[in-house]
């Protein structure tokens, strides 16, 4: 689970396109084929869940009286 | 007091000229007369009014970059600083750009700048960077209060809510805003982590976007470590930014849409890969299967068991075979048998006893009485016949008879 949580998006699509692609071209044992396939589907649902949970995340930087430099929650202003 | 030598006076007066902020960096008006271009490229002319004049030249190279070119006669504006030429204690008007007259300050000002950073090669393609196709995180420079900072979130929200965003807080009008977006632009390189910076903010008058006309922000644009997306304004608005940045929007919300994905899209891929996931695995273990079927086949025709089946059968002929010669050979067996006891029968006394023969033994010994010379009067014997037996005593002598 916190493998899952550490693959962002981008890291996973793009895995789901490569074992696509490895599968498409085939001529592989129908042990791995297999082993790919499941690996597919965790990654497909992975992709659908980080899509279905994003939620924007808004920060502010913030510059401290003597240069320091910190980032902080945005809050917006009415 | 001192006595000063001609030179030295002549460069005073200008040392005291180039630093003089008005004079340094002027836009002067006035008409055009005695225009030349020397043989050595440079130009040389005068500017006057109703009352006076000053003489003015540009040097070749900022000649060269110049597409508007004056005539004597004309009314010009040009933009320089004042300076002497101290072989001649002149003073001159130094120009390094010329626009026809009637054109608006600051629209003189935006096309010098636009003039002067393009020679520099700021605005080249080469130096333009691809974005990054998903961006973790976004450094957007633009006002906390700004309704382009709503549509930019707005959009990234709608269309990618999987990237952070860093807001880096300026003014984006008035003399402090291009400092202020220098430090942002900074800020971000070095504090933020970020993949891409959106400078923004909505649309205004060519003074109200002013600060991003600024030469100093164009240059933090172009020194930015990570690709810059400007945003400044609508359609029509073009700012120096604009030039510098990496991708130009024509509007805030357009740049927000250039740095990310949609993600309907993304869900569309999503579920397009896994539909081919699906179905790349049924055709392998479809294509499998039909190997199988195959392989299936040949193993039966070649399998053992049809080898078991035809011992089987050959154990089975066999144990046949041994079957009959045994019951054969024990009906034979039983036939003898049956002669023998038969002969035995034969050899039996009892069927001659019961013909009326008799069996004569001597009772002393024993002794079956085959002849009269076993025989004398007195002996006593024993007669068998074939239902009994009784003792008698030989009262006279044997007599011979001759059967022949």
């Amino acid at each position: 689970m916190s493998e899952n949580q550490e693959l962002i998006f981008e890291k996973a699509y793009e895995q789901l396109g490569e074992i696509v692609k490895k599968l498409e071209e085939g001529e592989l044992p129908l042990d791995e084929s297999m082993a790919l396939f499941e690996e597919g589907m965790r990654l497909e649902r992975l992709c659908e869940q980080r899509l279905d949970q994003a939620e924007l995340k808004i920060s502010e930087l913030i510059r401290r009286e003597g240069g320091a430099v910190d980032i902080e929650p945005f809050e917006a202003e009415e | 007091m001192n006595i000063y030598r001609v030179s030295e006076v002549n460069s005073h007066i200008r040392f005291i000229l180039e630093g003089d902020p008005t004079l340094s960096d002027l836009w002067l008006q006035g008409e055009v007369s005695n225009f030349t271009r020397a043989t050595s490229g440079h130009l040389y002319f005068t500017l006057k009014d109703e009352k006076a004049q000053i003489s003015c030249v540009m040097w070749r190279s900022l000649a060269a970059r110049q597409e508007y070119l004056p005539q004597s006669g004309q009314a010009i504006v040009a933009h320089g600083h004042i300076s002497v030429y101290e072989v001649q204690g002149r003073y001159q008007f130094y120009v390094d750009d010329i626009q026809p007259a009637g054109v608006g300050l600051l629209h003189l000002e935006y096309e010098r700048r636009k003039k002067e950073l393009e020679a520099e090669g700021l605005f080249a393609e080469e130096l333009k960077r691809p974005l990054p196709p998903f961006p973790k995180r976004i450094g957007i420079v633009t006002s906390r209060v700004a309704a382009a900072l709503r549509d930019v979130l707005h959009v990234l929200n709608r269309r990618y809510p999987l990237v952070e965003v860093i807001l880096a807080p300026t003014m984006v009008q008035g003399n402090e805003a291009p400092p202020q977006i220098v430090q942002a632009i900074r800020a971000l390189n070095e504090h933020a982590d970020v993949d891409l910076i959106i400078v923004t903010r909505g649309g205004g008058s060519l003074e109200d976007l002013w600060a991003f006309n600024d030469v100093d922000v164009a240059r933090a644009i172009a020194a930015s470590s990570v690709p810059v997306v400007s945003g400044v304004g609508h359609e029509t608005d073009f700012t120096i930014a604009d030039f510098v940045a990496d991708v130009r929007a024509p509007t805030p919300s357009a740049a927000a849409e250039i740095c990310v994905p949609d993600m309907r899209e993304l869900q569309e891929g999503v579920k397009w890969q896994r539909d081919r996931l699906v179905q790349e695995v049924r055709s392998i273990i479809a294509d499998r299967r039909v190997v199988l079927r195959e392989d299936s086949l040949m193993l039966q025709r070649y399998s053992p068991q049809t080898k078991v089946t035809h011992y089987r059968q050959r154990v089975d002929e066999l144990w046949q075979t041994a079957t009959l010669h045994m019951e054969h050979r024990l009906a034979m067996n039983r036939e003898r048998l049956k002669g023998l006891c038969l002969r035995l029968d034969s050899l039996s006394p009892a069927s001659t006893l019961e013909r009326g023969y008799a069996i004569v033994q001597r009772s002393d010994d024993g002794d079956v009485v085959r002849s009269i010379r076993q025989i004398r009067t007195g002996d006593r014997i024993d007669v068998r016949v074939h239902d009994g037996k009784f003792r008698a005593d030989v009262d006279r002598e044997p007599e011979r008879i001759s059967y022949v």
